[in-house]
Formats: structure tokens, sequence, C-alpha cells
């Protein structure tokens, strides 16, 4: 089955790279992966691999900067789906610890937790404090800034940022742009940027060189994925706008809880999994909710996605199989 | 003795039961009869509920996930409620009121008050 199904990916990408991006075919592009990704830029071409692989360090050869996604922990979730999101996000850290090459810090694009408690922050701090990464850089996903308009989240994991929570950072050469889609969001809407925030992020990039690598994370998808269930940010293009100059933009996200890429031109779109649980296929089920998977099957819908995007040959490699 | 207090315990018996079923008529013609919207798979159903003056909408959650519910023009807007968690708005004047779930703005409804 897994065969059968890298043998649908590969095909599909196969696809990709002689059609160029389309729309349909980026949709079925995708697959339950993983609980953690390691980003790696070596040399402005930021390089995504699973952290089961046994990591090849001819891929980081030259490298400077290795880093790992999380997202979607959903703590306080206890429903079917996942009764323990505790201990697959301990999993996670497990994960994250084992690799052969440490990651620097780990980014987490939001849905800490699942009702905004302060118990919900508090538990996913504990279980992150034992991660051998000790820098953790996050933005708010929805779950996070109920009824209080994210004010407790901001107290605890933006508080040098702007506006809503947003800031950017550098890291050894590479800048690194944190983005808050999940608030003020309007009737009928998708997620949004707002005004505020574009103005800041035009400036932000406006000193840099054109030869900077950018990352920019965000939750809710900054590429229009499945816009009849909310998964696309309205404004998204015109922040894309201000980053046209740059030859190697990587735009990571979390909220649909699945691995989904796409390539445009100088930008990288990735969407990585829930360390909680899966949602469906766009359109493949009657709502986004928590995709329910037999328990002795949890981990093994996880797995792992190794992408490769090499800067102006808009071509991308991604090689899943399954962990458990 | 023992008959007296009967009778007295008898008339005080009748006398609340008619209060109470007294009380239970005012309610009810105090308050239209209300509606209930359900939240199942990211919507909610029905989308439209017409109530009379007065009446008082009750929404349930039924999904695994939490929502709210948001009027779009501010007049009404719920906690965030979880699973099989509820939220009572009462309507005391005519109008349409839409309102979304502000987690998840594509879900949208309306209570239409007559």
């Amino acid at each position: 089955m897994t065969d059968k199904k890298n043998g649908f990916i590969g095909e599909k990408l196969q696809n990709l790279n002689k059609d160029g991006i389309d729309r349909r075919g980026f949709l079925e592009c995708m697959a339950w992966v993983g609980t953690g990704l390691v980003w790696t830029v070596s040399g402005g071409i930021p390089v995504s691999r699973a952290f089961a692989a046994g990591h090849d360090r001819s891929v980081t050869k030259g490298g400077e900067l290795s880093f790992v996604q999380i997202s979607d922990s959903h703590m306080g979730f206890n429903k079917p789906a996942n009764p323990d999101v505790a201990a697959t996000l301990q999993a996670a850290v497990d994960k994250i610890n084992g690799l052969a090459m440490p990651p620097e810090f780990l980014l987490h694009t939001g849905d800490i937790s699942h009702l905004s408690k302060p118990e919900q922050f508090d538990n996913v701090d504990q279980i992150l404090k034992g991660a051998k990464a000790k820098d953790v850089f996050f933005v708010p996903g929805e779950h996070d800034v109920l009824d209080d308009d994210g004010k407790s989240y901001r107290e605890r994991y933006a508080k040098n940022s702007q506006g809503d929570g947003w800031y950017s950072f550098d890291k050894k050469g590479v800048h690194f742009i944190g983005l808050v889609n999940v608030m003020n969001l309007k009737a009928g809407g998708l997620g949004t940027l707002g005004g505020e925030q574009l103005e800041w992020m035009e400036k932000d990039v406006k000193h840099l060189k054109s030869s900077t690598p950018i990352v920019v994370f965000a939750h809710i998808p900054l590429w229009s994925v499945y816009p009849e269930w909310g998964w696309g940010t309205q404004d998204s293009e015109q922040a894309l706008s201000y980053l046209k100059k740059f030859g190697s933009v990587t735009v990571l996200n979390g909220h649909i809880h699945q691995i989904m890429q796409k390539v445009e031109g100088n930008v990288t779109f990735h969407s990585a999994m829930s360390t909680a649980f899966p949602q469906p296929a766009p359109g493949k089920a009657d709502s986004p909710g928590p995709m329910k998977v037999p328990a002795e099957q949890l981990r093994s819908v996880l797995g792992i996605s190794d992408v490769n995007y090499v800067q102006g040959q808009h071509s991308l490699a991604v090689v899943d199989s399954t962990l458990g | 003795m023992k008959t007296r207090i009967g009778w007295a315990s008898f008339v005080m018996l009748v006398m609340a039961v008619l209060i109470l079923v007294g009380s239970a008529r005012l309610r009810a013609a105090d308050q239209p009869a209300g509606a209930e919207v359900k939240i199942d798979n990211f919507s909610f159903g029905p989308q439209t509920v017409t109530v009379p003056v007065g009446a008082t909408v009750t929404w349930t959650n039924r999904d695994d996930i939490p929502h709210t519910v948001v009027s779009t023009d501010g007049v009404f807007k719920s906690k965030v409620r979880d699973t099989d968690e509820k939220f009572s708005y009462t309507f005391t004047k005519a109008g349409t009121y839409p309102y979304f779930c502000s987690v998840h703005p594509k879900m949208t409804g309306k209570v239409v008050v007559q």
C-alpha cells in the first residue's frame, strides 16, 4: 500500500513537473505524514525531510541552518480521533531529540491548544521543554485566540511582537516572518492578515537584499488550498506581492492537518501535518472535522516527508512513506 | 384534628397546583415558542430560523470541534462552545439577524424575528 501510495504521489509530482502548477494536481498530491518536519536551509535552498528518516548529512553539507516545524498540537482535544494528544506531542518531541542533526530551533504554526485554556498552554510548554532545541517560535491558530482576542496567547508566546502577534527575526542569513491570520475573521470569509500587518510586512522586507532567503510562517495556508472549507487567506496575495524580488521564499503553514505542497515561481508553499489528528483531504468528507482512524492506526497514518525545492528550477521532489 | 389538617393540606395542594398551572400558562403566553439550531459538520441547521418576537433561540454544538455563534452586526456573541455546549439568545425586536462562527467564518446562518 505504501509503495502504491508513493508511486501515486511520484506520478502526480511528475505530472506537476511536466505540466506546471495544476490545481487538481496539487490537491491530490498529499499524504498523511509524520509529526514534524525538519527544514534545512542550504545555500538559500530550503529542504524539508521527515524526522524519522535517516538524516542524510550530504544534503545539509555546507548548510547553515536546520529547524523543525511542528503544528496543531490541539492540547485539550480528547475525542476519538486522538484521546491522548499529549502522548503524540511527546512522541514528536522524542523524534526531534533523536535527530542526528539537531535543529537549532522549533517553529510551531499554531493551534497549540484546543480551547485557549491556560492549563492547555501549560501542558504544551511543559512537553516542549523536553526538546533539546530551546527556542520555539510561535504563531497563533484560531484555537489559541478564543474568547479573549488572543490576549493570553500574546502574553505567553508573542511578548515582543507587533499588533496581534506578528514579528520577524533573522537566523544565519535567513529572514523569518511570523504572521497572524486567525484574528478578526469576517462572516463568510477566509483567514485575514489585515491592513496594519500588511503595512508592517512591506516595511519589514523592504531593506532586505533580494538574495536573502525568506521563510514566512502562519497558521492558515497563505495559498488557496480549499476556500470552501476556509482553507486560504483572503489577503495573502498582497503579502506575497512584497516578496516578489526575493529568489527564495518558503511559506509554511498548519491548520489543515495534512501535507500539501505547491511551487509557484520563486515561492514554495508547504503545509505541515498535525501532532494531534488528521483531517480529511479537501472535499472528501462532509466537513473538515477530525478524521477518525482506528486507534492502532493513528501513528501508522503518520509518516515522513522529504521535500526538496531547487530555487529557479520550478521542480519539486517529495518522497512520502509512513512511519509506523 | 387529623381530618382538619388533612383538609387544609388538600386545599393548599389544590391551590399550589392552580398557581403552578396558571404561571405555566402565563409563561407560555409571554414567551413564544423558541427554536433550536444544531451545529453539525461545520454548519448551522437549519441555516435560517424564523421566530416571533420574544422567542429564544438555542444553538447546540454537536461537532468534535469548538464553534461560536456571533452576530454579524454585533447584537449577540457566544463564548466558545465545545462539544454539546449550548448558547441561547432571546430576540426582543423584529428584524433579520445574520450570524457566523468567528472561528470558522465560512459557517453562517440567519435568525428572522417577526
